[in-house]
C-alpha cells in the first residue's frame, strides 16, 4: 500500500537494489554449496583404506597419504606447543602487567602487522631463519607457523581475559596475594576458553597452510615417529595436494586430500561455533 | 618478603619478554627481508629491477625486470576487487539488514566455511573447473590465465569483505534508520542511503583487507595463472604474480637469481605494509 504512492523512479530503484542483493546472496550461497558438493563428490570415491594407511611406493606405483597425515598432526602439535605459551604470555602481559601505553601500542601494532603478512613471506623468512640453521624439516615449518599464529592466540586469550571480572583480581589482592599469585590462580583459569578458541582457529590455519611450508618443511613422504618426523623434511596434506595436483597430475589423490581437508574445515568451523556458544552461555550465567 | 619481590620482578620480566616477542618477530622479518633483498636490487639497479619488462632468470644473459609481476599483481588484485566487492557488499547488506535471523546465521557459517577452505583446494578446483571452462567459453588455447586468477581471487576475498562489512553495518545505530524510515524513506532506501554511508569506514576497511588478501595469495594463483612471466597484456595471457614469482623459482635458485627472488619478496612486503597502514587508518576512523 505504501509502495503505491512511490514514484516510478523510486520504485525501480527499490526493485533493482533488492534484485542485486538477492542475486549476490544467492551467488555466494551457491558458490559455497558448489565447492562443498564438488570437492566431496570428486574426492570421497577416491578415499580408500589403502590410500590412508600406506606411503607412496615406487615399486607398486601406488600412492598413500599416511605420511602426509602424520606430518600434519606432528606439525599441528609442535606449532601449538610453541605458540601457546608465547601467545598466552603476551596476552597476560598486555592485560595484567603493561602500564606503559607506548609498549602496549607497539605490541598490538606488531600483532596486527603479523596477521597481515602473506604466508609466502613467512615461508621465505622461515627458510632464511630456520631451514638454513636447522635444515629443512617439520620443526622449521612448525617454528614458522608459530610466528604466523601468534597474533591469533594472543587476541583470543586477551579477549577472554577481559571478561574476568576486575573484582576477582581485587578480591585476591585484598586477601594479600602477590601479583604472580593472582595471575596464576585467578587470571590463568579465566583464559581457558580463549586458549581453546585460539587453538581451534590456529588448527584451521595450520591445516590449510601451504605456501609457508613449501620451503621450510619440504616435500618428503616418509613415515616417521614423532621425534624423527620433526627433524626430517615432510609434506603436510596441503603441500601433498599441491605436489600431486600441480607437479604429478594425480588428480584423484589430490581430490581425496581436498575432500579430507574440506571435512576438517567444516568440523573446525563447527567446533569454533560450538565452543563460542558454550562460553557465551557460561558467561551470561 | 624480599624473596617474594624478586620473584614478582622475575615473573614480570618473563611476561614482558613474551609480550615483546611479537615486536621482535616483526623486526626480524623486516630486517631479514631488507638485508637479503637489497643486494640484488643494488646489483641489478633499482630502475632496471622495478621497471624492467623482461624476466629471464635462467637465460645465458639473465634479465631481472619485475614490472610484469608488479603489473600482474596490481591488475589481478584490481580485477578481484571489481568482481568481489560488489557481490560481497550486496550480500553483506542483505544479510545485515534484510535476512531472517536463521538465514543470516546459516549464511554466516557458510561464509566462514568459505574463509576456512585451504587455498590449495581453491587452486585445485580452479585448475579443473575454471581453467577448462575459460578455454571452452572463450576459445583460447590455454585457460590458465590472468582471468582465471582474478576469478579465484575474487572468490577468496569474498568472506573477508562480507564479514567485515556485516560487522560495520550491524554497528550502525538503529536510531539513524528509524529516523529515515519515519521521514518516509522505504527500508531499501534507508539501507543504502543511511546505513551504508554511516558504515563507510568499516566497508572501506573491508575492501582494503580484501586487497591485502588478494595481493598476498600465492598457492591458488600459482595453480591457475599459468605462471609464465609475461606482461599482462590481456585477460587470457598466462601470467606470474609477485607471490608466485617468489614461490616458483625458490626451490632451484641460487646466487643472484635467488637474491632477486628475495628482492621481489621485499617489494611485496612494502606493498603489504602500505596496505596495512591504510587498513589501520580506516579501522581507527571506524572506531571513532
Amino acid at each position: 500500500m505504501l509502495n503505491q504512492t512511490l514514484s516510478s523512479k523510486r520504485k525501480s530503484y527499490e526493485v533493482l537494489m533488492k534484485a542485486l542483493m538477492l542475486t549476490s546472496a544467492a551467488l555466494t550461497a551457491a558458490l559455497v554449496l558448489f565447492l562443498l558438493v564438488y570437492v566431496l563428490a570428486k574426492g570421497i570415491p577416491n578415499i580408500t583404506w589403502e590410500l590412508l594407511s600406506t606411503k607412496p611406493s615406487a615399486l607398486t606405483g601406488t600412492i598413500g597419504i599416511l605420511p602426509d597425515i602424520l606430518n600434519t598432526v606432528y606439525i599441528l602439535v609442535a606449532t601449538l606447543l610453541i605458540v601457546l605459551p608465547l601467545g598466552v604470555g603476551a596476552a597476560i602481559y598486555l592485560t595484567e602487567y603493561a602500564s606503559n601505553k607506548k609498549v602496549v601500542g607497539a605490541i598490538e601494532y606488531a600483532a596486527e602487522t603479523l596477521s597481515g603478512i602473506p604466508s609466502i613471506i613467512y615461508g621465505l623468512v622461515g627458510m632464511l631463519l630456520f631451514s638454513n640453521s636447522i635444515g629443512t624439516c617439520l620443526m622449521a615449518g612448525a617454528l614458522t607457523l608459530a610466528i604466523m599464529n601468534l597474533p591469533t592466540i594472543m587476541r583470543t586469550t586477551q579477549e577472554s581475559l577481559k571478561t574476568v571480572p576486575q573484582s576477582y583480581r581485587e578480591g585476591a589482592f585484598g586477601l594479600g596475594a602477590g601479583k604472580w599469585r593472582v595471575v596464576r590462580t585467578v587470571v590463568l583459569p579465566g583464559c581457558v576458553d580463549g586458549v581453546i578458541t585460539g587453538c581451534i582457529l590456529s588448527a584451521g590455519r595450520i591445516f590449510g597452510e601451504s605456501a609457508a611450508l613449501l620451503f621450510t618443511a619440504g616435500f618428503a613422504h616418509a613415515v616417521n615417529g614423532v621425534i624423527a618426523g620433526l627433524s626430517a623434511p615432510g609434506a603436510t596434506l596441503t603441500v601433498a595436494l599441491y605436489v600431486y595436483a600441480k607437479e604429478q597430475g594425480e588428480f584423484g589423490v589430490a581430490f581425496a586430500i581436498a575432500a579430507i581437508l574440506m571435512v576438517l574445515t567444516v568440523l573446525i568451523n563447527f567446533a569454533a561455533t560450538l565452543v563460542q556458544k558454550h562460553f557465551e552461555k557460561r558467561r551470561s550465567i | 618478603m624480599k624473596k617474594n619481590q624478586t620473584l614478582e620482578k622475575i615473573v614480570h620480566g618473563i611476561f614482558l619478554l613474551m609480550g615483546l616477542i611479537t615486536v621482535g618477530c616483526v623486526l626480524l622479518i623486516t630486517v631479514y627481508l631488507i638485508i637479503s633483498g637489497i643486494p640484488a636490487i643494488k646489483e641489478i639497479g633499482i630502475i632496471d629491477f622495478m621497471f624492467g619488462k623482461e624476466w629471464a632468470s635462467t637465460a645465458a644473459e639473465p634479465k631481472y625486470g619485475i614490472l610484469p609481476f608488479i603489473l600482474t599483481s596490481i591488475y589481478g588484485t584490481a580485477g578481484a576487487i571489481v568482481i568481489g566487492v560488489p557481490v560481497g557488499f550486496m550480500t553483506a547488506v542483505y544479510l545485515s539488514k534484510m535476512a531472517q535471523p536463521k538465514v543470516k546465521a546459516t549464511m554466516e557459517s557458510a561464509v566462514s566455511l568459505l574463509a576456512g577452505i585451504p587455498s590449495v583446494v581453491y587452486g585445485l578446483v580452479g585448475m579443473l573447473v575454471l581453467v577448462p571452462g575459460i578455454r571452452k567459453i572463450f576459445g583460447v588455447p590455454d585457460g590458465a590465465s590472468l582471468l582465471a586468477a582474478i576469478i579465484v581471487l575474487a572468490i577468496m576475498i569474498l568472506p573477508s569483505i562480507i564479514k567485515m562489512s556485516i560487522t560495520a553495518l550491524d554497528a550502525v545505530p538503529k536510531e539513524y534508520e528509524d529516523a529515515s524510515l519515519a521521514l518516509g524513506a522505504t527500508p531499501i532506501e534507508t539501507y543504502f542511503k543511511v546505513s551504508v554511508p554511516a558504515a563507510k569506514s568499516g566497508i572501506a576497511a573491508a575492501v582494503v583487507l580484501g586487497v591485502g588478501r588478494a595481493i598476498g595469495e600465492a598457492m591458488a594463483v600459482m595453480m591457475v595463472a599459468g605462471n609464465v612471466p609475461n606482461m599482462p597484456d590481456s585477460l587470457f595471457q598466462s601470467v606470474r604474480f609477485l607471490t608466485t614469482a617468489v614461490a616458483s623459482e625458490m626451490s632451484y635458485s641460487s646466487g643472484l637469481q635467488q637474491q632477486a627472488l628475495f628482492s621481489i619478496a621485499l617489494v611485496l612486503f612494502v606493498f603489504i605494509m602500505m596496505i596495512n597502514a591504510a587498513l589501520n587508518f580506516f579501522l581507527k576512523r571506524e572506531k571513532e
